[in-house]
């Protein structure tokens, strides 16, 4: 286009100063572009976010730490029922700020919304649009998941310098289900088959993760099947990163960075058959 | 070497049993503004995605600017603008951060600027901190071409462009569209409004069942398949069912319109084919479409 002024008055564009766009797979510049558009959206509903992720286990350790506490059970593999329970809670609050913000998200930008229609039209290709997705997830889920821990802390928990290590946790195992969730949201034909992988998949993983009661009371076949939870993982990370790392943690560690890495490349397959006809 | 910006050979996209594309070849020359004109399903949206990678071709070859796709389909979108169909903003976001993702998107080097440009472009400069739920549908169909065009593109896709607008929002847009072809912008537009293939582009291509049955000026498409003038003659369907066969018996294209006939190439009639009472008007591209593809466009 050469510049001038068209019929309408507005000013007609000189060249603009673009960045080379390569072929080159999972570019920053497009990364970063789609994040940039999910932290404008995030800036919207922050408060609400911000909000809930820290009444939400103020209520669960209100309800559950204190009041079982004071009427069934006082301790908890020998820990103190409310620091049992708020260690607990960080599973579960990376679960709910991750797979659920996936697929519901997924499923909407693409059906109702037409935003990756929009952005796939950018130089931006679906792998990319994939992992900058499920990255901002992961951070968010990364950053809310801390919250019950700081909330303990302020129930007596003593802080640790393993602490610090609660947000790496938390971001790899919200990969994986931000993975998750972004490949169910690519899958499913209608929004209510939702509540087919809430019920089967999500209510088991969170109430089987260890977060209420010690696995080891289970019986033998459901602590084998609690092993495979990736909540499960999370739950003893955590907890080990506030009394004490044990040797298998990095094996932990590294089975959740495989599931992250299994669920990112399973997202980008599900996600390319739904976006290229 | 130079390369038209948009070269599609032997292009075929199926969808099961559905053939959308059906073996299209279509060259656009740079600085020329194409309409792609036919009825819903003709496969004008498909050929839209084909061009941006976001569907793939069965067989066939698409070179867009100068770039295979899909192979190099990221480079080549980085040098197009696309205005889609269906509005697509960020509605809860403000209409300046809409424009600021995208110039990210476009690896625009002074986001800032673009964005002033943007916002210029849309005339939405006293709206910039409002969020995009609050426009009117005309500005934020401004905005949704201003995102598109924001980068400079080389070549830009206007897919239905004023699909569902009022006739003030689309004679706005119309403007904008204008404004773009005065500065020679390579456009490729697809269309089911007659008017606005006729109004706005160079060149017309009309398609049909995935194919290009035609192309050219508006005006030489008319001349060579529609004659001068088309007569609509208007009555009960008794009347109008008389009136057809007399036509057709006389040798000319007549086609149903709405509550009339209408008798394409009226001028040529010789033996009183023609009711007294009969409507002349010019002929226009509707009237080629019917004479080639025995269909209407709406």
């Amino acid at each position: 286009m050469s510049p001038g002024n068209d019929e309408t008055g507005a000013p007609a564009p000189p060249r603009i100063v673009r960045e080379q766009v390569g072929t080159r797979r999972l570019e920053w510049a497009a990364i970063s572009g789609v994040m940039s558009r999910e932290v404008a959206n995030f800036r919207t509903f922050w408060k609400s976010s911000a909000f809930s992720s820290t009444v939400e286990p103020l209520i669960y350790l209100l309800a559950l730490g204190l009041g079982l506490r004071a009427t069934v059970v006082d301790d908890a593999d020998g820990l103190d029922y409310v620091h049992f329970v708020g260690t607990g809670m960080v599973a579960t609050a990376v679960i709910f700020s991750s797979a659920a913000p996936a697929m519901f998200g997924t499923y909407v930008k693409h059906r109702f919304q037409n935003t990756y229609q929009a952005i796939l039209a950018a130089p931006v290709d679906v792998e990319e649009l994939v992992s900058a997705e499920i990255l901002w997830i992961a951070m968010r889920a990364g950053f809310f998941g801390c919250f019950p821990l700081l909330v303990t802390i302020g129930f007596g928990l003593d802080p640790a310098a393993g602490m610090l290590l609660v947000p790496l946790f938390c971001f790899v195992t919200a990969l994986g289900f931000a993975g998750f969730g972004a490949a169910v949201g690519a899958s499913v034909p209608k929004i209510d088959q939702f509540n087919y992988v809430t019920s089967l998949v999500i209510t088991p993983l969170f109430l089987v993760a260890g977060t209420f009661f010690p696995i080891d009371g289970l019986p033998q076949w459901a602590q084998i099947a609690a092993e495979f939870n990736p909540l499960h993982q999370l739950v003893e990370l955590v907890r080990h990163s506030a009394f004490g790392f044990e040797s298998t943690d990095p094996l932990r560690f590294a089975a959740l960075l495989g599931l992250a890495i299994a669920m990112w490349r399973l997202a980008v397959s599900r996600m390319t058959r739904c976006l290229i006809d | 070497m130079s390369h038209a910006a948009i070269e599609l050979s032997g292009v075929v996209k199926r969808f099961g049993a559905i053939t959308a594309v059906n073996g299209l070849d279509l060259e656009v020359p740079a600085g020329v503004c194409l309409g792609l004109l036919g009825p819903n399903g003709a496969g004008k949206s498909t050929t839209m995605r084909l061009l941006t990678a976001q569907a793939i071709a069965d067989s066939g070859t698409i070179r867009v600017l100068g770039r295979e796709l899909p192979r190099h389909a990221k480079p080549a979108r980085a040098a197009m603008g696309v205005v889609p169909q269906l509005d697509n903003l960020d509605t809860e976001v403000s209409v300046a951060d809409n424009l600021r993702i995208f110039a990210r998107l476009y690896r625009i080097s002074d986001v800032a600027d673009a964005v002033e440009r943007g916002l210029a472009l849309a005339r939405l400069s006293d709206r910039r901190d409002d969020t995009v739920d609050s426009l009117s549908g005309g500005m934020r169909r401004r905005l949704l071409l201003a995102r598109g065009l924001m980068h400079d593109p080389e070549l830009i896709l206007l897919d239905e462009p004023t699909v569902g607008l009022d006739p003030q929002i689309r004679a706005e847009v119309w403007s904008l569209i204008d404004g773009l072809r005065s500065r020679g912008a390579t456009i490729l537009m697809s269309t089911h409004y007659i008017e606005e293939a006729e109004r706005l582009a160079d060149e017309v291509a009309l398609m049909n069942l995935g194919r290009i049955v035609a192309r050219g000026t508006p005006a030489a498409l008319i001349a060579a398949h529609a004659g001068r003038e088309t007569a609509e003659v208007y009555g009960p369907p008794a009347r109008l069912a008389e009136v057809r066969a007399v036509a057709e018996a006389g040798g000319l294209m007549v086609r149903s319109a709405g509550p009339a006939v209408a008798i394409v190439g009226a001028e040529t009639a010789q033996n009183g084919e023609i009711p007294a009472d009969a409507v002349i008007r010019p002929a226009s591209l509707e009237d080629v479409f019917v004479a080639l593809t025995g269909e209407r466009l709406e």
